[in-house]
């Protein structure tokens, strides 16, 4: 019994899919929750969908694509800041408008090409099980910066996404903080892109971290009870698609709405 | 007197129009000023401005001999007249304290005993102590400001900037808050704090400005009394205070009172 339950992970290929899955998981998850409590729920979607631009700029000039939709999405990132900022537009309208042109502007120049060999359905809907040595590489160089980032600002990241203005007013880098948080939510996305695809990596920066917010009083323990539920759906997924013959990450995120659903009903009918 | 807070004729405007122009002002170091003035006069911006969070149009603003954006972390404790955060944040009314303390910390820097023991001095002297466990939602108005106050407190700012804090808060907290600012003053830190009350500025401040865009009085309250402006701003409030329908966070934005009424 023992040995069929443990046998998807006799494969090199699943090894490799449980570790991409472990680290997204908790990567994506973790960062959802600042995603969660500033209401920006909508970035997930955007800067996933304008890395596709860059997935196809280095698909033609023959570049490695997770660099080529890294650039792309912190510079979308960037982009999204800098309109909020400067053109005194909601970051929700900013997100808006950035994202559908880089969007807009992978479809345009993939519309020019005539050899058309780009296996688009890979990114749009992933594939973990094709994870690579090298991509995972990339996954922990990346998403370990980007966690260590997001430890060491940690305390300025909680105070400035609770009240920016009296953060501001005591001293801290809020508007280099709101910067941060952007490049690092499109490295994260990044990172989670090969294992859920562009379509999809938007849940696992939100559900989880939704999940969380429904049960949790305090910030630290949300962060946690976020990662766990990260890491539950993207495991759990990834086990769940080898039995069921599905594509692992509409598997994930359907776990990880699962999840959330089961933290609402529980929040809703726990007794007082 | 050397000032803590010194404004050179400074003029604040949002777009076309100007909440605030030909402002000087200078608080000394132990010295609790009250601002008071109509509804729109500029009051949340002259402590905004203050706070670094506004750029003045024109004219200089020092804190303690520099440019509020160039002061180091955790000079200036600024507690708004309304509070726009998510009030379903995961915070308990110790983590908001809490966070009072995090300008003093490094990125690197652990939150350490010190740190705790500033935090339930602070919530403390509010009379947040039963409550300081609670979550921030399970407050009432009056105690949600006052946890905010104690995140104030436990920043140990060289300047406190307060926001009408008095505003729908009982008296015996309105008499706690008294306390407490007068205290922070005690200690040698400047207090610049909006007010609507006009009973008892007395035991509050040390000087009063009366504002309506431009300073029109300021000096000691009984020197303020005496010169008339006062009276003049404590009838307009009397008068149209009560007749303001809804509340505008955007005070500053709004139409000068004297031509809108």
């Amino acid at each position: 019994m023992m040995h069929a339950l443990l046998a998807p992970f006799a494969y090199s290929f699943m090894q490799r899919a449980l570790v991409a899955a472990l680290i997204v998981g908790a990567l994506c998850s973790m960062m959802g929750t600042y995603v969660v409590l500033r209401k920006l729920s909508f970035i997930g979607d955007g800067l996933a969908h304008a890395s596709f631009a860059g997935i196809v700029i280095a698909y033609l000039q023959n570049i490695d694509y997770q660099l080529g939709a890294a650039v792309v999405a912190v510079l979308t990132a960037l982009g999204i800041g800098f309109v909020h900022r400067k053109g005194r537009v909601s970051l929700d309208t900013s997100i808006g408008v950035l994202f559908t042109a880089a969007f807009a502007l992978g479809i345009f120049l993939m519309s020019r090409q005539t050899r058309y060999t780009l296996d688009l359905q890979s990114f749009l809907f992933g594939d973990i099980l094709s994870v690579t040595r090298g991509d995972l590489v990339f996954i922990v160089v990346v998403g370990g910066a980007v966690f260590i980032a997001a430890m060491l600002a940690y305390r300025d990241m909680l105070f400035a996404s609770f009240d920016p203005v009296v953060a501001e007013a005591a001293g801290l880098p809020v508007k280099w903080l709101d910067y941060g948080l952007l490049v690092a939510l499109a490295l994260t996305i990044v990172v989670a892109l090969q294992s859920v695809g562009i379509v999809l990596v938007a849940a696992l920066l939100v559900t989880p971290a939704a999940a969380a917010y429904q049960l949790a009083k305090r910030f630290t323990p949300m962060l946690l009870l976020s990662a766990a539920f990260g890491v539950t759906s993207t495991v759990g997924g990834l086990y769940a698609s080898y039995f069921l013959g599905s594509s692992s990450g509409a598997t994930i995120v359907l776990v990880a709405t699962l999840l959330f659903f089961i933290a609402v009903a529980f929040k809703r009918f726990r007794p007082a | 007197m050397s000032c803590a807070v010194e404004l050179h004729k400074v003029r604040v405007c949002y777009d076309a129009f100007c909440a605030l122009d030909g402002i000087d002002l200078c608080v000394g170091n132990g010295e609790a000023l009250g601002i008071v003035g109509p509804n729109g006069s500029g009051k949340s911006t002259l402590l905004k401005t203050i706070a670094g969070l506004l750029r003045p149009q024109r004219g200089t603003i020092c804190v303690f001999g520099t440019e509020p954006l160039r002061l180091p972390r955790g000079t200036i404790a600024y507690v708004p007249q309304v509070e726009a955060v998510d009030w379903g944040f995961p915070a308990t009314v110790r983590d908001v304290v809490a966070m009072g303390r995090f300008s003093h910390l490094p990125w690197w820097g652990r939150f350490g005993p010190v740190d705790r023991a500033l935090v339930e001095e602070a919530i403390e002297a509010v009379g947040m102590t039963p409550m300081a466990g609670r979550h921030i939602a399970e407050l009432s108005g009056g105690q949600q400001q006052r946890a905010f106050i104690a995140r104030a407190l436990a920043q140990q700012p060289r300047l406190l900037l307060l926001d009408e804090p008095t505003t729908g808060v009982d008296a015996a907290t309105e008499e706690a808050l008294r306390i407490v600012v007068r205290a922070v003053v005690a200690r040698g830190t400047p207090v610049l704090m909006t007010t609507h009350d006009l009973e008892r500025v007395d035991d509050w401040f040390d000087r009063l400005m009366v504002l309506d865009r431009r300073t029109l009085a300021l000096g000691t309250p009984g020197e303020v009394a005496a010169s008339g402006a006062y009276s003049a701003i404590r009838e307009h409030t009397h008068t149209h205070g009560h007749l303001r329908v809804d509340h505008d966070p955007h005070e500053g934005h709004e139409a000068h009172p004297e031509v809108r009424v």
